[in-house]
């Protein structure tokens, strides 16, 4: 059983893309392999900066052989059909046998395929592997006409088994395979060569490179949390980070530098990202203070100096960087302490779309459309309008120029040092939530009013523009503004009429087909929650379906109602009723809907359906009224006996027209009644 | 790989130009001089952007005045510009120890490979206005960018194949490093002991003042629109002729004169956007129109002996 090693050495691979490619190599590989006749008992894959590794073990040393059989035309057939089963076959005729058949004589090919060793297979597949990887983003070098993700040096492929390690003979393009790599790009340049995995795994070590990812990764980790612990501070976690660093060394070396006292008083998100974008340092924290106080920085060697000189210089990049962070930071509380709406005022310059007007255009009516919404989400229309108005300013800061991820975070912070309201403050940081299914949403009023205006003037706006989203292309997150809408309502309870809400956004909006597809959303999200889609279906019939909490309310009923026996198998009664009377409706030409009599009441089912229906009656009408859909849901649900009862005594289409009509006005009753819970014939099954 | 002798540290920012001229020659590169024409980076020269195509092997090296108005400081800034130099090497077809040579021209500039920390992270290029992209890395030295390094496939909108490897060095920033200056105005431009030790301010200081007061708020905008306009229509005027000269019965085209009045309009639109009259949406607008001169030039460029055309056989 031998065992295969796979090394494709190369020029810095991008950390961002090399999970990924390990998994690539290992699928399609061991895919091919197992394609090929071949089995194996394990495979794993690694990756660096610079090689992606593959080792199989217990691999079979060649296929099996094969043997197959296949029936063609008839003797006697034209010349042309066994053209064609000689051309399929690959066969002769003189290879073919002819056997008796039910119909006469026919000829039969047996195709023997001979096991290939498991080399020959590798030899094959492997350049096959490398032609077609599926890099996100692939390159030509030189001259030739080979594609990888950055230039391929050398291909280490080796079948290692008792006997020894042999290389596996192929190449591509000029690439010829071999048994030897090289170690660290400066601590150990040489090439050597290696006869199995073991031996590649120690040897790489020696030659300071740390294959596994996962180990880098722990090792950084590990590093950085002593340092800091040592020093009394904690590092700020940030796994992104830690993936992508362990993806730019092969032998990290964890260093942790003082971040100059000039600095320290910036805001610690502007700290950690500054260094994060640009230097790809780690923040150390003082737990007790929450200031960033000191970096990590992860070199990709040893070095005489323990690093010194590296440090040193990394010190001093970030000074230069933080110099420029904080020439940003004081710049803009200059103009945040003196007027913040100069920020807002200039926005009139920068375009928000084309067709849509300026930033400063927008922000204007996202403030009128929030001192709108305030009333019905508690909040003062006066307070929500000023916030609206500020909401947006530090678009214009420095600081967000530079770092756009930190937008609406320093909207806080210069909105506070401006001298506003800590709730006109938190709106500029919080109406932009929630930004994904996961992200919280927020609950103060204030800033609930202006992130509902924010969202529904993006998506009026860009309704009335016909810029809708088609298929997966959403460039607006359109989408994610309408769940942001959805959740916004819901989580805070709020109750306002989603369709003149709609209204009052952007001129021009096609709000029916703007509300259809907030529905669209909506469905998409109480699906995941346990909500079926033909029970949503079932409750936006109803009146009063554009009061979103209302509606979602009546679904979460009805689908706890058909969650029990009573509900299911009443809606069942439901429908057998309905269809009943749509046919007779239909053949009768009139509508049953009244006069009902139990005074003609024959059987006892009968009668007690009358009661029932008077009954729940009663119950669900001022339970409807009081929106207590469980209410209402539970009453409708106790008809399930009597409707049960009913159908299974009595004969609706009687003889005596006087009865049939009664009992056609009477499961109209039911067909009322149970109506004015939820439209159930837009339930399925 | 091979150990070879830790230079001493350079002295000046020329030096560092010296060297570094003295390395990519002994690499076998043509030593070229500046292109003399504005242009906003070392790639604009016609040495990287139009021999990057055609099949012709090609390798030069040049330090290459760069302009990027917006960056102007007036000269106080530590490290931003609006005239720059930039180092630039390209080789075509980029031979396999791409990386390795450009290894050895820090070394050849005093940066020991043995206490430094040099990383290649993946940074992808893309000029939208050269309609041209490639794949490479920004190179950090402990941390700071010292260099980008890039292997072409496109430019002009033609593949380029063979392709070439490019190297460009921002020599102020790398020089800044190397000497351990902290403000660029600071750095020695030639020797401290020269018989008149000049600094990088005594050179540039004054005259990154008047550019900045010039380009952010005197530069006559409306004759700047006009030239961009000029210099579109005599691209295109150029590029509509005939490549048979009736003069001379010769077959010329005419690419890097076309091609000259496309680095024109580039500069120009970097002008006028430091005064603040391109608005969003115009920008890209501007950005194509200068990509659509570009591929027109480098579409006339392949129809050139340089750009790979041969005379048909009689």
């Amino acid at each position: 059983m031998p065992d295969l090693l796979l090394e494709l050495f190369s020029e810095e691979i991008p950390a961002r893309m090399q999970a990924r490619a390990a998994a690539d190599l290992q699928k399609r590989v061991t895919d091919g392999l197992v394609e090929a006749g071949l089995t194996y008992s394990g495979a794993v894959a690694h990756v660096t900066p610079r090689r992606l590794v593959l080792s199989v073990n217990g691999l079979t040393a060649e296929s099996p052989n094969t043997r197959e059989e296949r029936k063609g035309p008839r003797v006697d057939a034209p010349e042309k059909a066994l053209e064609g089963f000689l051309r399929s076959t690959g066969l002769a005729k003189d290879q073919l046998e002819a056997r008796d058949d039910k119909k006469g004589q026919v000829w039969f090919a047996v195709i023997e395929k001979p096991g290939r060793p498991a080399a020959e297979i590798i030899a094959e597949l492997v350049p096959d592997v490398v032609r077609n990887f599926p890099w996100p983003k692939s390159m030509r070098w030189g001259a030739g006409s080979l594609r990888w993700v950055r230039p391929l040096h050398t291909i280490l492929c080796i079948l290692t088994d008792e006997a020894g390690a042999e290389v596996v003979p192929f190449s591509v393009d000029t690439i010829t395979s071999g048994d030897t790599t090289r170690g660290h790009r400066f601590m150990a340049p040489d090439a050597f060569s290696v006869t199995s995995f073991e031996d590649y795994a120690a040897k790489l070590k020696r030659a300071h490179v740390v294959l596994e990812a996962a180990e880098r990764a722990d090792a950084i980790w590990n590093d950085a949390t002593n340092q800091a612990f040592a020093a009394g501070l904690e590092v700020v976690d940030d796994k992104g980070l830690l993936a992508e660093v362990a993806g730019l060394v092969e032998w990290p070396v964890v260093l942790m530098g003082e971040i100059a006292e000039d600095f320290l008083d910036l805001p610690p998100e502007v700290l950690q990202t500054s260094m994060k974008e640009h230097q790809k340092f780690f923040s150390v924290r003082n737990g007790a203070t929450g200031r960033i106080e000191r970096f990590v920085t992860v070199a990709n060697r040893e070095t005489a100096d323990q690093g010194a000189t590296i440090l040193a210089g990394n010190a001093k990049v970030l000074s230069a960087r933080l110099a420029d962070a904080k020439f940003f930071w004081e710049n803009d509380l200059r103009v945040a302490t003196s007027d913040i709406n100069t920020w807002v005022q200039s926005l009139d310059n920068v375009t928000f779309h084309n067709k849509l007007g300026s930033q400063l255009e927008r922000i204007e009516r996202i403030k009128a459309l929030a001192g709108e919404i305030a009333p019905s989400v508690g909040a003062d229309a006066e307070t929500a309008a000023t916030a609206a108005g500020v909401a947006k300013a530090d678009l214009s800061s420095e600081m967000v120029y530079e770092f756009p991820e930190l937008q609406g975070l320093m909207g806080r912070y210069y909105a506070t040092h401006a001298g506003l309201p800590a709730e006109v403050a938190a709106v500029c940081e919080e109406h932009y939530a929630p930004l994904g299914p996961s992200d919280d949403v927020p609950t103060a009023p204030v800033s609930v009013a202006v992130a509902l205006a924010d969202k529904i003037d993006l998506l009026t706006g860009f309704w009335a523009i016909e810029e809708k989203p088609t298929g997966s292309k959403d460039p607006f997150a359109l989408r994610r503004a309408a769940l942001g809408v959805i959740r916004l309502v819901l989580e805070n309870g709020a109750r306002m009429n989603l369709s003149e809400v709609l209204a009052k956004g952007y001129p021009g909006a096609d709000v029916a087909d703007l509300l259809s597809f907030i529905y669209d959303r909506l469905k998409v999200y109480l699906r995941d929650q346990g909500i079926r889609h033909d029970v949503i279906d079932a409750c936006l019939a109803m009146p009063g379906a554009d009061d979103l909490a209302l509606l979602v309310a009546r679904a979460r009923a009805l689908n706890d109602v058909l969650a029990t026996e009573d509900g299911e198998n009443l809606v069942q009664g439901f429908k057998r009723a309905s269809n009943i009377l749509s046919q007779a409706e239909a053949a009768d030409g009139v509508e049953y809907s009244f006069g009902a009599d139990v005074k003609f009441a024959e059987m006892d089912e009968e009668k007690a359906l009358f009661a029932a229906l008077t009954t729940a009656e009663g119950a669900i009408s001022p339970a409807i009224e009081a929106e207590d859909f469980a209410g209402a849901m539970g009453a409708m649900a106790q008809l399930r006996g009597p409707v049960d009862a009913f159908f299974d005594a009595v004969q609706v289409n009687a003889e005596s027209e006087i009865l049939r009509r009664n009992r056609l006005n009477l499961l109209s009753q039911i067909r009322t009644i149970c109506s004015q819970v939820a439209d159930l014939t837009k339930l399925t099954g | 790989m091979s150990a070879s002798p830790t230079p001493t540290t350079p002295r000046s920012f020329q030096e560092i130009i010296l060297r570094l001229q003295e390395y990519w020659a002994s690499k076998g590169c043509a030593v070229l001089q500046p292109y003399d024409m504005e242009v906003g980076a070392g790639t604009f020269h016609p040495a990287t952007t139009l021999r990057a195509l055609g099949s012709k092997p090609w390798a030069a090296a040049y330090v290459q005045p760069s302009r990027r108005p917006t960056d102007g400081r007036y000269g106080d800034s530590p490290n931003r510009l609006q005239h720059y130099y930039q180092y630039q090497v390209i080789i075509k077809p980029s031979p396999p120890d791409l990386q390795e040579l450009y290894l050895g021209s820090l070394r050849a500039i005093g940066i020991d490979m043995d206490l430094h920390d040099i990383r290649f992270v993946e940074d992808d290029w893309e000029s939208p206005t050269l309609g041209a992209w490639g794949l490479g890395w920004e190179v950090w030295c402990d941390g700071m960018e010292v260099s980008q390094f890039t292997y072409f496939q496109q430019v002009g909108g033609h593949d380029c194949q063979p392709v070439s490897g490019e190297l460009t060095y921002g020599l102020e920033r790398l020089a800044m490093y190397v000497l351990g200056v902290d403000h660029v105005m600071d750095m020695p431009f030639n020797a401290p002991d020269a018989l008149i030790p000049l600094s990088y301010g005594d050179v540039f200081r004054e005259a990154e003042a008047q550019y900045a007061r010039w380009n952010f708020d005197v530069a006559n905008t409306e004759a700047l629109l006009q030239h961009f306009v000029d210099a579109e229509a005599e691209c295109a005027a150029i590029l509509a002729l005939p490549a048979e000269d009736p003069k001379t019965g010769r077959r010329i085209v005419m690419a890097q004169p076309a091609y000259d009045q496309c680095i024109k309009a580039s500069h120009i639109f970097n002008l006028l956007d430091a005064r603040g009259v391109i608005s969003v949406t115009e920008r890209q607008a501007y950005i194509g129109r200068v990509r659509a001169l570009a591929k027109a030039c480098a579409d006339a460029f392949v129809q050139t002996q340089a750009g790979g055309w041969q005379p048909q056989e009689a």
